[in-house]
């Protein structure tokens, strides 16, 4: 237990809290608005940016946010054009971004502190890094129960939440620049490889077992704490890597949900 | 009173023509059936009223504000076509989602008080769902999901429903009671405009019928003229 003593330890353990709120709030909008691949075009480019940021020696992770808002209005053009067929726009833009990651990491002098960001490095968090992930997941947190009610129409029924007043336009603006965001300091923390899942396999454990909309958000939270805290405690003592045991516990949690649901019913 | 004035509406997609020349007023109270063969222009014409679509020529007036300039959302309701085919997994209850359609009272930043509950609450009393209030949407029948859909147009008390093919994909049984709650909510004072196929369950209900025909034309009738005229039986035969 000496462990959770130590200074990196405790920032790691603010870090997991933070992230494992705003990761499956992000992550719930775009599960039900059926946009799950966006999470890994997103962390993709989000990577891309931070191989630009090394090379410049400039802040990997402001331009890691810059370019998945980049990614995310890119997808949302694309999107427009194949209305039917709008997993093309995440595809382009995911090999965009992994095309522009490897050309670019060639050029990293350390390439240590690259990796960090493939899968992540919660427990190497510093504390300027730490409150800029606790400011910006504030105002995460903030903006989304500001939104919620818009959120929740617009993700059951677009056209429906347009008739009703909701300025769909901007809320949809809103919720890109907060999944940029979110995407761009998860992957410091667990990593842009990894990130996807934890918007994605929180959420899918908790549609399997939720009554309601409100219960599916409170339990999705709920879930990416358990995973991450308990990713986080495995890591300390098994010497592992974060992001992926994080992962790893998610979906050994999911298919066990899915075993005992599927016995149910 | 004209709750609805559509003048010379003409409207056209890059390969069809579809609305020619349309003119037709909706009275407060009416119950309007818009009925056509595939193609002709009905959920077209409705999108147009809505401002889903953006009209081309002519005006149209709803509530007696150009379609485009309408703000006053709680005033109106819509049923789309697509209530019925929306994700039967998305997690949210009845109650959930009857309450969205409180938003246009509320608007940003005003949460749902006590008193809004109880409107949802009626509402579903209003079409006999209430005791499926903690119900997962997706986990009631085509036509129970209807009448779910059909709550959350009420619940904000509106003056005029537009509804598009209600009773697509609904087993006959379930069309027929949602027929008659559409004709009760009319005969309470709601003004009713409704797109659909199935004009035999209908008719009863309705007292004026807009035939569109496929040159774009549009004809408004009674119901007791349409029954009686040979183009409901050439509908008919064409359903």
């Amino acid at each position: 237990m000496e462990i959770f003593t130590l200074a990196f330890m405790q920032r790691a353990i603010v870090v997991a809290i933070f992230i494992s709120i705003i990761t499956p709030l992000i992550g719930n909008i775009i599960v039900l608005k059926r946009l799950s691949t966006i999470g890994d075009a997103l962390s993709h480019s989000c990577l891309a940016g931070v191989a630009i940021g090394l090379c410049f020696s400039l802040n990997p992770i402001f331009v890691a946010i810059l370019f998945s808002l980049l990614a995310a209005i890119t997808i949302e053009y694309i999107r427009r054009s194949f209305p039917n067929y709008s997993e093309i726009a995440t595809a382009i833009v995911l090999s965009f971004g992994v095309g522009i990651a490897a050309v670019f990491s060639g050029f990293i002098k350390n390439s240590a502190n690259f990796n960090s960001f493939l899968f992540g490095s919660i427990v190497a968090i510093s504390t300027a890094e730490l409150v800029t992930v606790v400011i910006l997941s504030i105002i995460v947190i903030i903006t989304m129960l500001v939104l919620y009610k818009e959120l929740f129409y617009i993700s059951f029924d677009e056209e429906g939440a347009t008739l009703s007043g909701v300025k769909v336009k901007t809320v949809n603006l809103v919720f890109t620049i907060l999944t940029a965001i979110v995407v761009s300091i998860a992957s410091r923390t667990v990593g842009s490889l990894v990130i996807s899942s934890l918007m994605i396999i929180p959420v899918a454990c908790a549609m399997l077992v939720s009554k309601s909309y409100k219960q599916n958000l409170v339990l999705s939270v709920a879930f990416a704490f358990l995973f991450t805290l308990t990713g986080l405690i495995t890591t300390a003592f098994y010497d592992l890597k974060p992001g992926g045991t994080i992962v790893l516990i998610g979906i050994f949690t999911l298919l066990v949900i899915l075993f005992v649901t599927r016995k149910k019913r | 009173m004209n709750v609805l004035e559509v003048k010379n509406l003409s409207f056209s997609y890059p390969d069809k023509n579809i609305l020619n020349n349309l003119s037709f007023n909706v009275q407060k109270g009416d119950f309007l059936c818009v009925v056509g063969t595939n193609g002709t222009g009905k959920s077209t014409l409705l999108k147009l009223i809505l401002n889903i679509l953006q009209k081309q020529n002519g005006e149209i007036k709803l509530l007696n504000t150009s379609s485009e300039d309408f703000k006053d959302f709680s005033k109106i309701a819509y049923v789309s076509q697509k209530a019925t085919s929306f994700n039967r997994d998305f997690p949210a209850t009845v109650e959930e989602i009857v309450t969205l359609g409180l938003y246009s009272k509320k608007g940003f930043l005003k949460s749902y008080t006590k008193e809004d509950k109880q409107k949802v609450c009626s509402a579903l009393k209003r079409v006999g769902m209430y005791e499926y209030k903690n119900r997962k949407i997706g986990n009631l029948s085509g036509g129970q999901q209807q009448r779910v859909f059909i709550a959350k147009a009420l619940v904000s008390s509106p003056e005029i429903l537009f509804l598009d093919e209600p009773t697509v994909g609904i087993d006959i049984k379930a069309v027929d009671s949602i027929c008659c709650l559409l004709g009760d909510l009319n005969k309470s004072g709601l003004t009713i405009i409704m797109v659909t196929h199935d004009i035999s369950s209908t008719l009863f209900h309705s007292n004026k019928v807009l035939v569109l025909s496929e040159d774009g034309k549009g004809e408004l009738m009674s119901s007791e003229k349409f029954s009686s005229n040979s183009i409901s039986s050439h509908l008919h035969h064409n359903n």
